[in-house]
C-alpha cells in the first residue's frame, strides 16, 4: 500500500504524467478553441491520425523536426477547412460531418501509409524530439524535472495554453470568438463575418489537434502505427467539457488525467498480475466518464454550439 | 452566401444530387488510384466483379452486408430521434459476448427453443449497454456522443479481458478466443458451400420491423417528432425522455443482433476481430440511407459490395484496401452535401 503511494512522489512518474498530457493539452486547447465559437469538432481523432503521421512520414523523409510539426499542423488545418466548410456556411450536422472527418482523416493516413511502406511490417522509427533540460529550473526537486526536463513539444503545448488563454479571454479577436459561440448576430452587428470567425477557429483547432498527434509520433512513440491515437481525441472532447471551456481548467484536467493514467500504468506494474491488465487499462475511459457526470449538471455550454448561423436570421 | 429552403425539392435534383456526390467519390478515389501507380479502371472493374462479379462475390457482399444491415439499423433508429448512438460497436460485441456465453453448451437445448433465447438475451445486452448512456444523457445532461465512444474503447478492453480470462478457449493454443458454438446454437447457412447465412434474412425482417415501427406505430412517430424539435414534441405532450429511453433501447437490441448474427452465423467463436469497426460503418450506411430502415438494407449491400470488392481489388492490383474505407468515407460527406442541395438553395451575393 505505501508503495503505491511512494509512486507519487517519485519525479519519473511526475515526468511521464507530463508526457502524457502534452498531446493532450494540444488537442484540447484545439477542441476548446473550435467550441467557443460554437462548433462541435468530432474530426478531433482522425485529425490527431493525420497529425501523428504527416509529422512522422516529413522526418521519415528527411524532413526538420520542426518542419514535421508544420506539416502535421498544415494537414490538420486542411481537414479543418474541410470541416468548417461543411458546417459553417453549409451548416450540415457537425456531428455527422465530424464523424465523417474522422473516418476520411484516418482511413486516408492508413491508404498513404501503404502506398508509401507497401511491404513493411514493423514501422521505422525516427530521431524524435530529444528532452531540454531548462537550465536552474530543472533542477528543483520533483518539479523540477517533470516540468522543465521535457521535449522542446512539451514547452510549445504550455506556450499554447497561454496564448490561447490571452487571445480568448484579452483580445479583440478572443472576444469575437466567444460571441460566435454565444451570440453570432451580436458579432454580425459589429461588422464582423461570424462564418469567417468560426471558419477560421475550426481551422486553428485543427491545426493543434494535428500538433497533439504528431507529438506521440515524434515526442512519445518515436514511431507511427495504426490506432496509435486509441480514442486520445474523444478524451479531449470529455476534458473540455471537464474544463468548462476554460484553457486553464481544461490544461488541469489534461494534467490530472495523464497522472491517473501514469499512475495506472504504475498500479498495473505493482499488483503483479492480481487484476487483468484490461481492467487498469479501461481505467481512463471510465474516469473520463465519471467525470462527465460529476460536471454536466453545471456545465454551460456555449450557446450557439452545434446551431449554424445564417446571415441575417436570428 | 445564404441558404434557401426548397419548397418542393423536384424528383429530378433528388436523383441528380446524390448521383453527383457517388461521382465525386469515385472521381477523388480515381486520383488516390492514380498516386498508388494503378489505372482506376482497372481498378474499379475489379472491385465490381469482386464484389458482384459471381454468384460466389454476390453472396460474399450480402454476408458482409448483414452485419452492416443491424448497425445501419442502431444508428438510423437513433438518429432519427436524435440520439446521437455512435456506440453500436460496443453494443455489437454486447450481443456477441451473450451469444458465446449462451451458445457454447451453457444451455444444451434444441436449436427451435435456444436461437431465439440467444436472439432476445442479446439485444437485451445491447439494449441495456445503450440505456446506460441514454440515462446520462437524460438524467445528468451528459453527452452521449462523448459517452458512446468512449464505451467503445472501454468494451473491446473487456471483451479482450474475456477472451484472455473466463471465456478463453482451452483448446484455442493461447490465441485469445473463445470456445466454438454448439451445433444448435449455429444459425444455418442459407447455401451448402457458401458462407451466406440465415443472419442475413434475420436482418431483412429487422429492416421490416423497424420500418413498420418507424412509419406505422405511434413510437415512431414520436421518435420523429423527438428528433424534429425535442421542444415542440415537450409541448405537443410527448414525454420526450420516455421516448428517448426507448429508442435507446431499440438502437442498441438492433446493434447487439450484429455481433448475434457474426457469431452464430459467420464466425461461430467470438475473436477480438470480430468487427473491422461495423458500428463505424453503420452510421454511414444509416446516412446514406436517409435513415430509411429499408434503405439501409440497399445502402448496406452497397458498402459491403464497396469493402468486398476493394479486398479482392487489393488481392489482385496491389492497391491498399484503404481505399474502400476512404470512399465510405467520401460517399457519407458527399452525400450529405447533396441532401442538403435538394433541399436548399444556394444564393451567392
Amino acid at each position: 500500500m505505501t508503495e503505491a503511494l511512494e509512486i507519487l512522489f517519485t519525479a519519473s512518474f511526475w515526468v511521464a504524467a507530463i508526457r502524457i498530457a502534452s498531446p493532450l493539452i494540444f488537442a484540447t486547447m484545439g477542441e476548446l478553441i473550435c467550441e467557443r465559437a460554437g462548433v462541435l469538432n468530432l474530426g478531433i481523432e482522425g485529425i490527431m491520425v493525420v497529425g501523428a503521421f504527416a509529422g512522422w512520414l516529413t522526418v521519415y523523409l528527411g524532413g526538420d523536426l520542426w518542419f514535421g510539426v508544420l506539416v502535421a499542423a498544415l494537414a490538420g488545418a486542411a481537414f479543418g477547412l474541410l470541416h468548417a466548410t461543411l458546417t459553417v456556411p453549409l451548416g450540415l450536422s457537425q456531428h455527422v460531418v465530424g464523424i465523417g472527418i474522422t473516418l476520411l482523416a484516418t482511413s486516408l493516413t492508413y491508404f498513404t501509409y501503404r502506398v508509401v511502406l507497401p511491404e513493411v511490417t514493423s514501422p521505422p522509427k525516427i530521431e524524435p524530439f530529444l528532452p531540454v533540460p531548462i537550465p536552474l529550473l530543472s533542477d528543483i526537486p520533483v518539479v523540477g524535472p517533470a516540468l522543465f526536463n521535457q521535449t522542446p513539444l512539451t514547452y510549445l503545448a504550455y506556450v499554447t495554453v497561454a496564448v490561447v488563454a490571452y487571445v480568448l479571454a484579452r483580445t479583440p479577436l478572443g472576444l469575437a470568438v466567444r460571441a460566435a459561440g454565444e451570440n453570432p448576430s451580436a458579432v454580425e452587428a459589429q461588422g464582423i463575418s461570424v462564418t469567417a470567425i468560426r471558419m477560421g477557429a475550426v481551422m486553428a483547432g485543427s491545426a493543434l489537434m494535428a500538433i497533439g498527434g504528431a507529438f506521440l509520433t515524434m515526442s512519445a512513440f518515436n514511431s507511427f502505427f495504426f490506432e496509435m491515437v486509441n480514442g486520445r481525441g474523444w478524451i479531449c472532447i470529455a476534458l473540455v467539457v471537464f474544463g468548462s471551456w476554460r484553457p486553464g481548467k481544461a490544461l488541469l484536467g489534461a494534467v490530472l488525467f495523464a497522472a491517473f493514467d501514469a499512475y495506472q500504468i504504475r498500479l498495473q506494474q505493482l499488483s503483479g498480475g492480481v487484476l487483468p491488465y484490461q481492467v487498469f487499462l479501461m481505467l481512463p475511459y471510465v474516469l473520463s466518464i465519471a467525470a462527465l457526470v460529476l460536471v454536466a449538471r453545471r456545465a454551460t455550454y456555449p450557446k450557439a454550439l452545434m446551431i449554424p448561423y445564417q446571415k441575417g436570421e436570428r | 452566401m445564404r441558404l434557401e429552403p426548397v419548397v418542393s425539392p423536384s424528383a429530378l435534383a433528388s436523383i441528380l444530387y446524390p448521383a453527383g456526390a457517388i461521382l465525386v467519390t469515385v472521381v477523388i478515389a480515381s486520383l488516390l488510384v492514380l498516386v498508388a501507380g494503378a489505372s482506376p479502371f482497372t481498378v474499379f472493374g475489379l472491385v465490381l466483379k469482386g464484389a458482384a462479379g459471381s454468384q460466389f462475390a454476390l453472396m460474399e457482399t450480402l454476408t458482409r452486408a448483414t452485419p452492416l444491415i443491424f448497425t445501419g439499423l442502431a444508428v438510423a433508429v437513433a438518429f432519427r430521434a436524435r440520439l446521437w448512438n455512435i456506440g453500436a460497436e460496443a453494443q455489437l460485441y454486447a450481443g456477441a459476448i451473450i451469444t458465446v456465453v449462451l451458445g457454447t453448451g451453457a444451455l444444451p437445448l434444441p436449436a427451435v427453443v435456444l436461437l431465439p433465447l440467444m436472439i432476445a438475451a442479446a439485444i437485451l445486452a445491447g439494449a441495456m449497454l445503450l440505456a446506460g448512456p441514454a440515462v446520462l444523457k437524460i438524467r445528468f445532461g451528459v453527452d452521449e456522443v462523448v459517452t458512446t465512444l468512449l464505451i467503445n474503447f472501454i468494451m473491446v478492453l473487456f471483451v479482450s479481458m474475456l477472451l484472455e480470462g473466463v471465456l478463453k478457449d482451452p483448446m484455442g493454443l493461447g490465441w485469445p478466443q473463445s470456445q466454438k458454438l454448439i451445433a444448435d446454437a449455429r444459425l444455418p447457412r442459407i447455401v451448402t458451400g457458401r458462407r451466406l447465412h440465415y443472419g442475413f434474412v434475420l436482418a431483412i425482417l429487422s429492416a421490416v420491423v423497424v420500418w413498420i415501427v418507424m412509419k406505422k406505430t405511434t413510437l415512431g412517430f414520436e421518435m420523429r417528432a423527438v428528433g424534429h424539435n425535442p421542444e415542440a414534441a415537450r409541448f405537443a405532450g410527448i414525454p420526450v425522455n420516455r421516448v428517448l429511453m426507448k429508442t435507446a433501447l431499440f438502437s442498441g437490441g438492433l446493434a447487439a443482433l450484429a455481433g448475434f448474427s457474426e457469431v452464430a452465423g459467420l464466425k461461430g467463436n467470438l475473436t477480438l476481430d470480430l468487427s473491422p469497426g461495423y458500428g463505424y460503418s453503420g452510421i454511414v450506411v444509416a446516412m446514406l440511407a436517409l435513415l430509411n430502415p429499408l434503405g439501409v438494407v440497399v445502402s448496406a449491400i452497397f458498402v459491403a459490395g464497396i469493402f468486398v470488392g476493394a479486398d479482392a481489388m487489393s488481392r489482385a492490383a496491389g492497391v491498399p484496401s484503404y481505399i474502400a474505407d476512404v470512399m465510405v468515407a467520401l460517399a457519407l460527406l458527399t452525400m450529405v452535401v447533396a441532401i442538403m442541395l435538394t433541399r436548399y438553395r444556394v444564393r451567392w451575393r
